[in-house]
């Protein structure tokens, strides 16, 4: 699997890490921006701040 | 599967530089006889249970024979050479569909384990820090907002002299009390200092989870009194995740200021009593808490947020009692009044 990205990415090894750092950064601020608070929402009891009847 | 003959080289015995090439000779004719059978049976790995065992003899089996035939050709020299020698001849080592699944398998566990971690790091570390940072601006920027006007001029201005004010508490008569503003809009700040001498929260109106409270501020029941107003003015919010505005609600002391900042001044209340209710004890946001139906008398804020930390199957509710108010001509209580604003 990761092994399959390291070829398809083009160029040098340095230009493949720098590739790799960028593609790392945006997954995870995705997953941060939409994914988590997703996530967050649907599975913890952290929402539960107010009374209710 | 190297077969050393029984006396070939016995361990301990000092074995002449002779005796020992004899015996790698011995080693390599044996590794002759024993390398062919394996490296046929690794070719043609029929048994995909054995895979792995396989490759293992293979890089083993071309480990073993090519510095044994390097070294019996010439001792020294043969290193380098040997080692090129088996980077080129070293057969790949095979990955069947076996193989290539499981290696997949695995490296999905690594990826489903590193998503876990960041999520937590996300829930419990950054999107605090986050909504805090974004909370403080905003509620700068709403006091901001509400700044009068710089006085202009020949007007000369009375209020920033006043220093008998912090000494003797000016009675500014009834509080002023604003209407009700549209839902999710933000019209009040929070400011506690028991919580952090900078905390600072906006108060929006409603307790939409989406819309008001996971942006990391108060929100203000919507059905329930302004601030000032006689009655209960209450506000919920978050206590683990999203900006933990009250976190430390468990930790206020009796006496404990609580102000409320809106477009007409700053409103005082102190902190009196806690109480511990179900998720469904509404009664404690009614006009005089858990009296239903009574007429308010007292000036009231009532905190509500989760409890137990990470639980959440209780309510902790934080009572305050109004003290005082001052318009905003009176400028910010002393307490805060570095706090309030942009603060320069």
């Amino acid at each position: 699997m990761y092994a399959a990205l390291w070829r398809v990415l083009p160029g040098p090894v340095w230009l493949r890490i720098i590739l790799l750092l960028i593609l790392v950064a945006a997954v995870v601020y995705a997953l941060a921006a939409w994914v988590f608070p997703w996530i967050d929402v649907l599975i913890t009891p952290t929402q539960e701040v107010t009374v209710d009847r | 599967m190297t077969e050393y003959q029984p006396g070939d080289i016995q361990p301990g015995s000092d074995a002449t530089p002779l005796s020992r090439r004899e015996a790698r000779k011995a080693e390599a004719e044996a590794l002759k006889n024993s390398a062919s059978p394996t490296e046929q049976s690794a070719e043609t790995p029929d048994e995909p249970a054995q895979t792995g065992l396989l490759a293992f003899e293979t890089i083993t089996a071309a480990d073993d024979s090519v510095p044994a035939a390097g070294e019996a050709a010439s001792d020294r020299p043969s290193k380098k050479k040997s080692r090129a020698a088996k980077a080129a001849e070293q057969p790949p080592v095979r990955r069947t569909l076996a193989t290539k699944v499981v290696g997949v398998f695995g490296e999905l566990l690594i990826t489903a384990g590193v998503f876990v971690l960041l999520f937590l790091g996300w829930q419990l570390w950054w999107n605090s820090i986050v909504l805090t940072n974004e909370q403080a601006s905003d509620a700068s920027s709403l006091a901001d907002d509400w700044k009068l006007p710089a006085v202009t001029g020949t007007t000369p201005t009375p209020t920033p002299t006043t220093t008998g004010a912090a000494a003797a508490p000016v009675n500014y008569g009834e509080p002023a009390v604003m209407g009700a503003p549209s839902a999710g809009n933000n019209f009040a700040i929070l400011y506690v200092p028991r919580f952090g001498a900078d905390f600072k929260r906006t108060i929006a109106e409603g307790v939409d989870p989406q819309t008001v409270l996971n942006k990391g501020g108060a929100g203000h029941y919507e059905d329930t009194q302004m601030p000032g107003e006689v009655g209960n003015f209450a506000v919920a919010a978050h206590r683990d995740g999203w900006g933990s505005a009250f976190i430390k609600i468990n930790e206020l002391q009796i006496g404990d200021p609580i102000y409320v900042e809106t477009q007409d001044g700053w409103y005082t209340y102190r902190y009196r009593d806690t109480e511990y209710v179900t998720p469904y004890g509404v009664g404690v946001i009614d006009p005089v808490p858990q009296v239903e139906g009574a007429t308010p008398v007292d000036r009231l804020i009532t905190l509500t947020s989760c409890n137990p930390l990470y639980i959440a199957s209780e309510r902790i509710i934080a009572y305050g009692a109004f003290e005082s108010w001052q318009p905003r001509s009176a400028g910010p209580p002393a307490e805060i009044a570095s706090v309030v604003g942009s603060g320069n």
